[in-house]
């Protein structure tokens, strides 16, 4: 289209750099502060110079934060959820797009439903059920007399326990129920024409058969899109990593340790803040989403597009 | 190669009945075509066959064994579907292959197998190529070599070529007929197309509805409607239909008081019946003004065919059109005359719709 | 749905649904009735398990100024971080739509924000914002304790908005760009044709035409700022000064954990999760008119 508005181009310019001056600023600021010695950071006027000390920060985040423990919690909290995540939702929805049976509709809207359940509501009591998961067992089992029975039988009190606190399962485990995942690959499933699972069936095939040539090999760009997004997701859980682990210098993720690297009053003890270290800290578990954000750009906005419609 | 045997066959989604108790009879190496306008049941009964849906009442026999109960892959047959259904992350050569893999056919044998049937169908130098990368008509061609390469029973086309331009249409008609001369597999084609039917079928079935309306051969539909709804989708242009009363044996009049003779050793309504006269455009011989019992119709315009040429206008406030055979000069006139020789003229239940044909084609098996 | 419905093996679905099924029951229906025991019941001081009170925890709760309050914050928090990111990204769609030259190096930055964790953007807020070393560190000097989140109230609202909002730009600016691009070439250049200039097309064709996707997204807004609010206020002001950035989700938190009133939490959990529902419902509707104009 022909149009010539020189003025207005410039002004689109201008609001386009502006909104990168912010996407921008505070990361540079981040980055510079990280190159600082202590004494540079505290005089003002905030520099947006870097300085020549990123090295020692970053090794002094490291060792103060632990960060090698914590960054691969980090890494194996997050693959797993991410995997988790696409296994169990491809699966779901394989049922309940490919198959016929009662309660279908039933199933969708429950795991739909979770939606409206974020952890932070449900935060005190998820928090009793990590403590012991099975828990609810126990209770149906209590309340529908079959502990008594199996007492009666046994001679011996039926009590199960299963604790999740501070464990790679207690990190994972209730982070990889997903509704927004299993409505993505619903969505997908529906898009492929109904019939190549006809023409499959008429070429012999089961529905094992099925999901194992046609549809996993289908939707492998939905899968890395999925992964993409939830890995990021999985990396930057701060509230549930904060509750279920207690021990934190063995199961504590690399996210919720930035906190210790914040200087307060009662961590400097009235010495001055070292926010060069915090923000090399901050730098280092804020890289690997990016590096995944950049290597899978495509991905992740279209798995995140998706996956909120 | 089997034959089908369809019995009182039902289906219906929830309340809603969809195929009305179907009967017919498909012989072993016959080419069928269902014919019948969208929504009319036909791929449903295909789908049935083929075992894509359930059979809601009634039975289905191939090669005289009952397959309601029985799995897709245990009926052999094959189908060919409207969008091809091609496996999007397949070659060509695994597209077709793959019922074998799926059979555990040991690999040296289905390669061979591809080779042959591909070969067949003019595909030998497109084996490697992923179906995006086809155009339709080769699309269409690995549909069918995917269908073949299992040697099965029955073939089951649902409208196969409706996605395919004009020209490829025909072509792939051919190669289609050509294939069924070659092959003699029982094949049942579905298709709302009325040339593709006429052309490719051996016995024609029309379906309005959910019920069959008429089974004959392509010359027995034309000729011999068995209702006004297949005299009406059979044809084009479509035929002329003009209310009228039986007067006597072998005469009816129309509302204007015009009479209109049929063959009276055809038809057998008692006088007084109401009546639907059919009359296809192409039969009507153009004949002087004045002629008794002329139908004068009112010229509105003309459609030159090259092979014919279509005069469109009125006759007792309904549309009327008649062809003239190639050659035939404008007409110039306001009104052109008509007659329709005895033997060209329809009679349809006013009622029922159903032919008046003393032994009108059976609608049942044949 | 229906004709991809083709299998029919009972054990198989029971076998691929039982992984979800499980989890989703495990840690979030069980744990949502828990809430709904709690919010109705109190524990009894000497044991003897937990009573039924009725209505009793709602009406402490809403007879607490402090948890009002709560609630107020929370309102002005949402509206103002909603708006921020919103009118941003807005802004910036709009333009990065016109596809000048370098749009493709625009679009790219504006969208890696939203990959940093929102503990860590806190903690560089925390930074940027800090009075003794941050951006306004000069002016703090020159006039003292003109800027001190530690101190001031509203300072510290400020810094988590400004701190939460930085994200969701890059979000809102995501689902805007897409909502833009899926305008059809064809109305803009039509509304060329009718004489109508770039601006005078941003209101006249693309804002209406984007209406569906500001719905959308406002709800989406809102609600995320509910709950996903927890990490930044933990992380930049916990809450304070003198409670006034604890907002909802971190008052539940804070109640529960560390004032271990697991019925107040849950009463409080149960007010959320109610707005939650009803600002999903609305977007379940908003979704449903989707469906049916495609």
């Amino acid at each position: 289209m022909i149009e010539r508005t020189p003025v207005l181009n410039l002004v689109t310019h201008l609001i386009l750099l502006f909104g990168l001056a912010v996407a921008f600023v505070p990361m540079w600021l981040v980055f510079t502060a990280s190159s600082l010695t202590i004494q540079e950071i505290n005089a003002p006027p905030i520099s947006f110079i870097p300085g020549d000390q990123l090295l020692v920060n970053l090794t002094a985040a490291w060792q103060r934060a632990e960060l090698g423990t914590k960054l691969l919690n980090s890494l194996i909290v997050a693959l797993a959820v991410a995997t988790g995540k696409i296994l169990i939702a491809s699966l779901t929805a394989f049922a309940l797009v490919y198959f016929r049976f009662p309660a279908r509709m039933l199933i969708f809207w429950m795991i739909f439903a979770t939606l409206m359940l974020p952890l932070e509501v449900r935060i005190v009591p998820t928090y009793a059920v990590a403590a012991n998961a099975l828990a609810p067992l126990q209770a149906i089992l209590d309340v529908s007399g079959l502990s008594a029975l199996w007492a009666y039988v046994t001679g011996v009190n039926l009590v199960m326990e299963w604790n999740l606190l501070n464990s790679y399962t207690g990190l994972i485990l209730p982070l990889v129920a997903t509704a927004t995942g299993t409505f993505l690959f619903r969505q997908f499933y529906m898009t492929i024409p109904p019939e190549i699972v006809e023409a499959a069936r008429m070429d012999g095939v089961g529905p094992l058969r099925f999901l194992r040539d046609m549809l996993i090999p289908l939707s492998r760009t939905n899968m890395a899109a999925l992964f993409t997004i939830m890995f990021i997701y999985a990396w930057n859980q701060y509230l549930w990593p904060l509750l279920i682990t207690t021990d934190r210098k063995g199961y504590g993720t690399a996210v919720m340790e930035l906190k210790r690297l914040i200087p307060t009053a009662s961590t400097t003890g009235g010495g001055t803040p070292e926010w060069n270290v915090a923000m090399a800290g901050c730098l280092i578990v804020m890289l690997p989403p990016l590096v995944i954000v950049a290597l899978m750009q495509r991905y992740f906005v279209r798995g995140l597009i998706a996956a909120d419609k | 190669m089997a034959d089908i045997s369809i019995r009182q066959v039902y289906k219906s989604y929830g309340r809603t009945e969809v195929v009305h108790g179907v009967d017919l009879d498909i012989h072993d190496g016959e080419f069928l075509v269902i014919l019948g306008p969208s929504g009319c049941g036909k791929s449903t009964l295909l789908r049935m066959i083929a075992g894509l849906e359930a059979i809601s009442a009634g039975d289905i026999l191939i090669a005289a064994k009952r397959v309601n109960d029985l799995e897709p892959r245990q009926r052999g047959c094959a189908m060919v579907f409207q969008n091809y259904a091609l496996y999007p992350h397949m070659s060509v050569a695994e597209n077709i292959g793959y019922a074998l893999k799926v059979a555990g056919i040991a690999k040296a044998e289905r390669l061979r197998r591809i080779a042959t049937v591909a070969a067949t169908v003019g595909l030998g130098d497109f084996l490697d190529r992923l179906p995006a990368h086809l155009s339709g008509g080769q699309r269409q061609r690995v549909a069918m070599a995917r269908a073949m390469i299992r040697e099965p029973q029955v073939f089951l086309f649902d409208e196969p070529l409706s996605n395919l331009d004009a020209q490829l249409r025909v072509q792939m008609r051919i190669e289609i007929r050509r294939l069924h001369r070659r092959l003699a597999t029982t094949s049942v084609f579905v298709t709302h197309d009325q040339i593709e039917a006429m052309t490719l079928a051996d016995r024609l079935v029309v379906m309005n509805g959910g019920t069959i309306e008429q089974v004959g051969t392509p010359s027995e539909v034309y000729h011999r409607p068995a209702s006004r709804f297949v005299g009406s989708f059979i044809g084009s242009p479509a035929m002329n239909f003009l209310a009228a009363t039986i007067a006597r044996p072998g005469i009816a009049t129309i509302r204007a008081g015009h009479a209109i003779a049929f063959a009276e050793t055809d038809f057998t309504a008692p006088p007084g019946t109401q009546v639907e006269i059919g009359i296809r455009p192409e039969d009507l011989i153009v004949t002087s003004p004045g002629t008794p019992d002329a139908i004068e119709m009112q010229v509105e315009f003309q459609e030159e065919l090259g092979a014919g040429r279509l005069v469109h206008g009125r006759f007792a406030e309904q549309d009327f059109i008649v062809q003239l055979p190639a050659g035939h000069k404008p007409v110039a006139s306001l009104s052109l005359f008509v007659l329709a020789p005895a033997q060209a003229v329809h009679v349809f239940d006013a009622q029922t719709g159903r032919s008046c044909r003393a032994a009108a084609c059976s609608t049942g098996p044949a | 749905m229906e004709h991809h419905a083709q299998f029919r093996t009972r054990w198989l679905v029971a076998l691929l649904l039982a992984p979800q099924v499980l989890l989703v029951f495990t840690f979030f229906y069980w744990p949502a009735g828990a809430a709904l025991f709690w919010a109705f019941t109190l524990e009894q001081p000497w044991g003897g398990g937990n009573a039924f009170v009725g209505f009793d925890n709602f009406t402490s709760l809403f007879a607490d100024s402090f948890y009002w309050a709560s609630v107020g914050r929370t309102i002005v928090f949402a509206l103002a971080s909603s708006c921020l990111a919103m009118g941003m990204a807005l802004v910036l769609a709009l333009f990065c739509d016109r596809q000048l030259r370098g749009y493709a190096y625009y679009r790219t930055a504006l969208i890696w924000p939203y990959a940093v964790a929102a503990p860590a953007a806190a903690v560089a807020f925390r930074y940027v914002f800090a009075p003794e070393a941050g951006v306004f560190a000069g002016l703090n000097a020159m006039y003292p304790g003109l800027w001190n989140p530690a101190m001031s109230g509203t300072d510290a609202m400020i810094m988590i908005i400004i701190a939460y909002s930085w994200k969701f730009i890059s979000y809102n600016f995501i689902f805007f760009l897409a909502g833009l691009q899926a305008i059809p070439r064809s109305l803009i250049e039509a509304a060329a044709m009718d004489g109508s200039g770039v601006l005078r097309r941003m209101r006249d064709i693309q804002l209406p035409l984007l209406t569906p996707t500001v719905f959308f997204l406002l709800v989406i807004n809102i609600t995320d700022s509910f709950v996903d609010s927890f990490g930044i206020i933990d992380i930049t002001t916990e809450g304070g000064p003198a409670k006034a950035t604890n907002l909802m989700v971190y008052k539940i938190y804070f109640d529960g954990f560390k004032g271990l009133d697991y019925s107040g939490a849950a009463a409080q959990s149960i007010v959320l999760m109610v707005l939650v529902m009803a600002l999903t419902f609305v977007q379940f509707r908003y979704v449903e008119r989707k469906i049916h104009y495609k």
